[in-house]
C-alpha cells in the first residue's frame, strides 16, 4: 500500500498529514483531523451527512480518496461560523431545522453551498438542492424554512470561506 | 483491499502506467463507482491510476462541424452547468442534471460513467439517442468508438486493459431535430430509473419521420437500442407512433428488483416510450 503526504487546509488551517492510498476524506477529517463535526451515516453517498465542501464544492467525503484533496481547500460545518453563526445556522435553530442532531452539519453544508450558488432559492429549488440530505426527524419543513429565512437576512459567508 | 495510487500529470504518462500494470491495474476518475466498489472487494486492483491531474480530459468544446465534444473527465455537473452544452442540447444538459443528487454530479464523471456500464445509469441512453462517438486512447493509437458498442454486458465494457476514454464525441443535430430524456421514478428523486427513454427524432419536409433514435435504460443489461420501433416510424407519419410503441417491449429484458417486476416494467417501458415520443413528435 502506498503512502502519500497530503497538504490541504481544513476550515482556514493549514493540515499535512500522511494517508495509505485507502483512505477517505471523512477518515482524513474525523480521524487525521479530530473534526468530528462532520458524521458518516450512509458510507454510499447517498444520505449527505458527511456533506463538506472541496473549493466549495458539494461533495460526500465518504466517496472521496483523501489523496484527492491534496492542495484543496475544506470548509466543514466547524467552519461555518466565525465568532458568531452564520444567517443560516442562526435559522436552522430558530427555525427548528434539527431534532436529533446528525444530519445538521451535513445539512448547514449543503444549505450553504446552495446559497452561495443561488442567493434566493424558491421553494423548488431548496428541495431539489437539499432532496440528497436526509433527515429522521424534522419531517423537512423547518429546513426549507431555515433556508428561505437566511436566504431573505440577506445571505451567507463570505464566498472566500468556502 | 491494498493497492498502491499512482496520479500521472499526462495522458502519455498515465498510458505508460496502464501498460506497466496490465491488468491489476484500475482506473479511478471521479471515484463515485470506484470508491464503493474497492470497500465492497468487488474491485481488488493492485494499482489505482487517479485521472484528475490531467487536466486536457475536462475541456468541454463545440466541434467545428457544430458538435460538441465533452472531455472524459468533466463532471456531470460541468455538463450540466456549461453553456456550449446546454447550446448544443438542452435534453442532454437536463439528463446530466438528473442523475442522483448534487454532491454525485460534482464528483462523477463522463467518462467514468460510461467505463463504469451500470445499466440503470442515465447518460449512457441520451447520448447513444445523440448519436455519439466515444473517443479511446492506447499507448497503440487512438480509436472512435460507436457508443453502442461500448457496454457489452452488466459493468462489462468492450475497453481493453490499456485504454482510457479521452472524450464523448456528439455531432451536430440537424436543424428540426428533437431530443428528450425521461425516466419514471416511482419512490425518490435520487434513485435510479425503473425504466428511462432517451429519444431523438426529427421530421422530413413531407411531414413523414425522417429519422428517429430510441435508447431505453434500467431494462436490460445495456442500455438497449429500441431498433424494431425506430424501424416502424422512418419514413412513416406521426400516426405511426401509436402502434410503433408497442413493439418496445418486445426488444427490452428487465428483470425483477425493487423498482419493480420484470412484466411491470415492460408495461413502464412502453408507456415511458410513448411518453417520450410525444414529446419529440409534439
Amino acid at each position: 500500500m502506498s503512502t502519500h503526504r497530503l497538504s490541504f487546509t481544513l476550515n482556514g488551517t493549514k493540515r499535512e498529514v500522511e494517508v495509505t492510498a485507502d483512505r477517505l476524506l471523512i477518515d482524513v477529517i474525523r480521524e487525521e483531523c479530530g473534526a468530528t463535526g462532520t458524521k458518516l451515516g450512509c458510507a454510499v453517498g447517498v444520505c449527505g451527512a458527511c456533506s463538506v465542501l472541496v473549493e466549495g464544492e458539494l461533495l460526500s467525503a465518504c466517496l472521496v480518496p483523501a489523496v484527492f484533496v491534496d492542495g484543496r481547500r475544506i470548509t466543514t460545518v466547524e467552519g461555518l461560523a466565525e465568532g458568531e453563526l452564520t444567517p443560516l445556522q442562526d435559522a436552522f435553530i430558530r427555525e427548528g431545522g434539527f431534532q436529533c442532531g446528525i444530519c445538521t452539519p451535513g445539512q448547514l453544508i449543503a444549505a450553504t453551498a446552495l446559497l452561495s450558488e443561488q442567493p434566493r432559492p424558491d421553494h423548488d429549488a431548496i428541495r431539489t438542492w437539499m432532496m440528497g440530505n436526509l433527515c429522521r426527524c424534522t419531517g423537512y419543513y423547518g429546513i426549507e424554512r431555515a433556508i428561505q429565512k437566511a436566504s431573505g437576512a440577506g445571505g451567507q459567508s463570505p464566498p472566500n470561506r468556502l | 483491499m491494498t493497492f498502491d495510487y499512482h496520479e500521472p500529470r499526462s495522458l502519455t504518462e498515465a498510458l505508460e502506467l496502464l501498460d506497466r500494470y496490465g491488468d491489476d491495474a484500475h482506473l479511478i476518475a471521479g471515484g463515485t463507482a470506484t470508491v464503493l466498489l474497492i470497500r465492497q472487494g468487488l474491485l481488488r486492483p493492485g494499482h489505482v491510476i487517479g485521472l484528475r491531474a490531467i487536466e486536457e480530459l475536462r475541456v468541454i468544446t463545440r466541434t467545428a462541424d457544430g458538435g460538441l465534444r465533452i472531455g472524459a473527465m468533466a463532471t456531470h455537473r460541468a455538463v450540466e452547468r456549461s453553456s456550449e452544452a446546454r447550446l448544443y442540447s438542452p435534453a442532454l444538459t437536463d439528463a446530466f442534471a438528473s442523475v442522483a443528487t448534487v454532491r454525485i454530479r460534482n464528483q462523477a464523471t463522463v467518462g467514468g460513467n460510461l467505463a463504469h456500464a451500470d445499466p440503470a445509469q442515465d447518460p449512457p441512453p441520451m447520448l447513444s439517442a445523440l448519436n455519439a462517438t466515444v473517443s479511446v486512447r492506447s499507448s497503440r493509437g487512438e480509436r472512435a468508438l460507436p457508443i453502442d458498442e461500448l457496454a457489452v454486458d452488466h459493468f462489462t465494457t468492450s475497453l481493453a486493459h490499456d485504454e482510457i476514454i479521452t472524450a464523448v464525441i456528439l455531432p451536430p443535430i440537424e436543424a428540426g431535430s428533437r431530443e428528450t430524456y425521461l425516466k419514471f421514478l416511482p419512490k425518490t428523486a435520487d434513485d435510479y430509473a425503473t425504466v428511462s427513454v432517451a429519444a431523438t427524432l426529427r421530421f422530413a419536409s413531407d411531414g413523414t419521420i425522417a429519422e428517429t433514435r430510441i435508447v431505453l435504460g434500467a431494462v436490460g443489461a445495456t442500455p438497449i437500442r429500441a431498433r424494431r420501433v425506430e424501424g416502424a416510424l422512418r419514413g412513416q407519419p406521426r400516426s405511426s407512433v401509436r402502434d410503433a410503441v408497442a413493439l418496445v417491449s418486445e426488444e427490452i429484458d428487465p428483470i425483477d428488483d425493487l423498482r419493480g417486476s420484470a412484466a411491470y416494467k415492460r408495461e413502464m417501458a412502453r408507456v415511458w416510450t410513448g411518453r417520450a415520443l410525444a414529446q419529440v413528435t409534439r
